[in-house]
């Protein structure tokens, strides 16, 4: 079985979270509308894994699906997801909508991309962080107000004068801290960020972005975040899942993905995203735009844009397979990526894919 | 020295009762040449739209000038500032916003045209429209015409205010953030597109953006200038300032910004901030606005005396006591 | 056949069209909401009721004492009244002042709104200040002893004048919607771009604003008909407006002769009550469609 073969070193042996199959569709005026089609992954246990990919391309609704918070027109129509802890194993989507409540927040929790504008601005942190802690019946207060203060100081704020203060009152990126904050509270196993760093400055953002570092590395959670930037999945993450017209086209270790890429959309966004520090480097765009998710092309959805197309991709949409060890693909022309991608490397001068 | 097309002098601007004022644009002094590229880079806040909008005469300084073609653009007779007016265009961030949802295609580009008689039947104004789209690299022509904004994309909209921008040929274009609400991989043919406009119709930039690697790339012949809360603090050439910053601002920019290549930026030389708090406009820090956090503090010199925006040699400027000791 | 007429013919075929296109793409827009067309169809209904109708039914005259309050019947629709005549022939040629009159405000005071909504807010200053404050004080006095007040001292014999004094009373509360959909507008994108192309105040105005605010004007525009046929009917029913036999006079005459105590005569005063309750509820729902109507998204080629 592919997940079998896609789980083989020792860290992986019952990974926290397993996506097998997943379909999500839903029903607009236009047609049904195919967001995520066909994922395979899992999360492993303590790693970040990134899914990265542009809009319109499923990942926001992938998100959503795994704590099954998706809108009521949309339908999970196969799939499973699956999820483990200190032995246990769940059925996620057989899950009774209370016992999906309590799953939410205290095993999985979720800080969406609006999430800045997610606070009650009548109500003060402490009031949000105490209602959410009883809708999915946590602590005692008494024991809320001490784990609020303790994760607050955490997260780099000062816990007492933030506890009693307006939304308003804060700072985007103290919001966003907050929000860090009042996720782990109920010490889930697994944290799903949605567009984590969007809206906030590059200073903040950095803020951020050491944070969830520091943190995954005391606490031990394992983290999905997803993102249309690919530079927030180089510093973060673990693995890296490129999604593209709702399903997953490559899914590997991090050096794997930059370094050495295996699918054309894969490349194609490398090749799009400049750096800052160094050399001028010429970009390259994609030609095309993405597809629509309600008439998909034929075959291989990124045939139309892909510089590596041939009769084969347009007729047969090519599987999520094992291409080297830990790292798949879902292309026939992986090799000629391959080699596209080596010499853009090297011709970068690059020391690090040399290295890699 | 050449004539500068676009320069402010001391442009300030301020908002609010004269009890509780916010100086949005403190006393910016730029200059920008004919067929130049200069990036205004900041974070959010710092003043770089307003900026932007007064000098695409959008909006009225409360001091300060601004000058086109030599002439104080509030200064001048109405003809001139007609000119003025066409001569400087701007382009807008949110792609959704830009463009009036109840006109075709047809109708945003020809009306400029008709009305500036630029075109002076239908015929004509379809020929031009039509050419229009094709700088933009939106066609075939006839697809999109006839179509409504809400039809194209965030990337094909924004080609459409470009291409309304240039109806009536403008020597000048400000965009603001122009690309930033735009997916990835179409940033680059944007930016492309407009790369174009600059070397085939020789229009000048001021490309307004928080994204340094956009800064760096559709800027790399042009120039960067850096603005924190309302005032410049670094102007130099795009290489100068990417690979040596002199400005802690600019460095510490540099250095936070995540990088699309996981070695490099996870071995990235971090700058060490005092503290984390923005500065708000109505209680700005004393002497130069960023000693709080800078990790060159000196007291009794950087929370005293305002540091100018001073030349440091090589064309390039810095407001910094530090640096300009050298 | 020379050259300009051919043209000419052409050019009027593309026009008859261009007509029945418009008019096909209205009713599609229209029927997008059920309930919006529902009441656009009972809208057409009461217009051809109270437009057509008096031309298909004698009106009721002759007042005959044999017949006073007999309930509905094959003869008698809708029952006699207490001179005996005929509710349905009443109902149907009582309607068309209280059209007249509905359409008559709803086009004057939203006049009104939108003009000077819209001056108001784009030249702002001291007209801005100056007619705000107008507003506020005008919004607060009483609307309906005003009128009765008035009643007594113009002659408010005409529908005209009735749509008029209906309009200046009202025109405050329309205005300040309209000066914060265009103060809301303005601030847009495009009309910045508008701006900076010179396109000029007319344009501005004209092309870039009032578009957007279609379905906010129509809606608008529904809702000073609804209030103009309250206002109108309780005036009519306090007696205070001489006009002819319309639904709000059935009413008053209805109530002053005690219609409402008999069992027999109950149709004397809920038939014209029917009526009016069914023409406001035909405004209502239609205008639930028209903001599909003037919705550009909704246009596609």
């Amino acid at each position: 079985m592919k997940n079998d073969i896609l789980n083989q070193s020792v860290s992986q042996k019952s990974p926290p979270l397993s996506v097998q199959d997943l379909w999500v569709e839903y029903k607009i005026e236009r047609g049904m509308v195919k967001a995520v089609r066909g994922v395979n992954f899992d999360l492993r246990k303590g790693e970040s894994l990134s899914l990265i990919g542009e809009s319109g391309c499923g990942k926001t609704t992938l998100g959503l699906a795994l704590i099954r918070l998706l809108v009521k027109a949309a339908t999970i129509r196969q799939g499973q997801i699956t999820y483990r802890r200190d032995g246990r194993t769940t059925d996620v989507l057989a899950l009774k909508e209370r016992d999906m409540r309590y799953f939410r927040w205290r095993e999985c929790a979720m800080v969406f991309q609006s999430a800045l504008n997610a606070f009650n601005p009548v109500l003060r942190i402490w009031d949000q962080i105490y209602d959410t802690i009883k809708a999915h019946d946590g602590m005692s207060r008494d024991q809320a107000r001490e784990s609020a203060l303790r994760l607050l100081g955490y997260v780099q704020l000062d816990p007492e004068r933030v506890i009693d203060a307006y939304p308003h009152e804060l700072s985007g990126g103290m919001r966003q801290r907050v929000l860090l904050a009042m996720s782990l509270l109920l010490d889930p196993q697994i944290l799903i960020l949605d567009e984590p760093t969007t809206a906030l400055d590059i200073l903040t953002q950095r803020t951020i972005l050491d944070l969830m570092k520091r943190l995954k590395a005391e606490m031990g959670f394992s983290m999905i975040f997803i993102s249309h930037d690919l530079s927030i999945a180089a510093e973060l993450a673990d693995r890296v899942a490129t999604m593209y017209a709702g399903g997953i086209v490559e899914l590997g270790p991090v050096n794997d993905i930059f370094y050495r890429p295996a699918h054309p959309y894969t490349l194609g966004l490398i090749r799009a995203v400049p750096t800052v520090t160094g050399e001028f480097e010429d970009l390259v765009s994609i030609p095309g735009s993405p597809p629509d998710l309600i008439d998909l092309p034929s075959g291989c959805t990124f045939h139309p844009r892909c510089p590596y197309t041939t009769d084969r991709c347009r007729a047969e949409e090519p599987v999520l397979t094992l291409y080297e060890e830990d790292h798949a693909v879902a292309c026939f022309h992986s090799d000629q990526v391959r080699r596209e991608a080596d010499v853009m490397w090297k011709q970068q001068d690059h020391h690090a894919a040399g290295d890699m | 020295m050449a004539e500068y097309l676009i320069e402010t002098r001391n442009l300030t601007r301020t908002f609010g009762s004269r009890r509780e004022k916010v100086t949005a644009v403190d006393n910016v002094s730029l200059g920008i040449h004919e067929g130049e590229v200069v990036c205004l880079v900041g974070e959010s806040g710092c003043g770089k739209t307003t900026t932007g909008k007064m000098i695409a005469g959008l909006l009225q300084p409360t001091a300060g000038q601004v000058l086109y073609r030599g002439r104080d653009v509030w200064a001048q007779d109405k003809n001139s500032f007609k000119d003025y007016r066409l001569g400087v265009q701007i382009v807008h961030q949110d792609p959704y916003a830009s463009l009036n949802p109840s006109h075709t295609i047809y109708q945003i580009l020809s009306a400029p045209l008709l009305h500036h008689s630029l075109a002076t039947d239908r015929r004509e104004a379809r020929e031009r429209v039509a050419k229009l789209l094709g700088i933009v690299d939106l066609t075939p022509v006839e697809d999109f015409l006839t179509k409504y904004p809400h039809q194209l994309s965030g990337g094909q909209r924004q080609r459409v205010s470009v291409a309304r921008a240039i109806t009536v040929d403008p020597s000048f274009i400000v965009a603001d953030e122009a690309v930033s609400m735009v997916d990835v991989s179409i940033r680059v043919g944007l930016l492309n597109m407009l790369s174009r406009l600059k070397e085939e119709l020789g229009v000048t930039f001021l490309f307004i953006t928080h994204d340094l690697a956009v800064a760096k790339f559709f800027a790399w012949e042009g120039r960067i200038a850096v603005m924190y809360v309302g005032s410049l603090v670094e102007v130099a050439s795009t290489p100068q300032l990417v690979n040596d910053p002199l400005h802690p601002y600019s460095k510490a920019l540099l250095a936070a910004v995540p990088e699309a290549d996981p070695v490099l930026t996870r071995h990235k030389e971090r700058v060490r901030l005092r503290s984390q708090d923005i500065p708000s406009l109505l209680d700005l820090p004393s002497g130069c606005r960023f000693h709080p956090r800078c990790p060159f503090f000196e007291e009794g010199l950087c929370d005293v005396e305002w540091p100018a925006l001073a030349p440091v040699g090589d064309g390039r400027y810095v407001a910094c006591h530090r640096a300009a000791q050298g | 056949m020379t050259e300009t007429t051919v043209r000419g013919t052409r050019t009027t075929f593309h026009w008859i069209g261009g007509l029945f296109l418009a008019l096909g793409t209205f009713l599609k827009n229209m029927s997008r909401n059920k309930i919006g067309f529902l009441g656009f169809l009972m809208f057409i209904g009461f217009v051809l009721l109270t437009t057509v109708g008096p031309k298909l039914v004698p009106e009721a005259n002759r007042a005959d004492l044999t017949a006073i309050y007999q309930p509905p019947s094959r003869e008698h629709p809708m029952g006699t009244d207490s001179q005996g005549k005929d509710i349905w022939a009443q109902i149907v040629h009582g309607g068309l002042d209280i059209l007249e009159m509905a359409l008559l405000t709803g086009v004057i005071s939203t006049f009104i709104g939108i003009t000077l909504g819209s001056l108001s807010a784009i030249i702002g200053g001291r007209l801005d200040s100056f007619l705000t404050t107008l507003a506020d004080v005008w919004l607060t006095i009483p609307r309906f002893p005003l009128l009765a007040v008035l009643a007594t001292l113009i002659q408010l014999n005409s529908v005209v004048m009735l749509a008029l004094i209906l309009s200046v009373l009202s025109w405050a509360g329309l205005y300040r919607a309209i000066r914060a959909q265009v103060f809301s507008l303005k601030e847009r994108d495009y009309v910045e771009a508008a701006v900076a192309l010179d396109m000029g105040l007319r344009h501005i105005i004209f092309s870039e604003i009032m578009p957007n605010m279609m379905s906010y004007i129509a809606i608008s525009f529904t809702f000073s008909m609804t209030a103009a046929i309250y206002a109108q009917v309780g005036l009519v029913f306090l007696g205070l407006v001489p006009l002819t036999r319309n639904w709000g006079v059935m009413i008053n005459l209805a109530w002053t002769q005690g219609a409402i105590f008999f069992r027999d005569s109950v149709y004397f005063i809920m038939m014209p009550v029917t009526a009016i309750a069914l023409f406001q509820l035909s405004i209502v729902w239609m205008s639930r469609s028209l903001e599909e109507v003037f919705n550009p998204r909704l246009r596609s080629r």
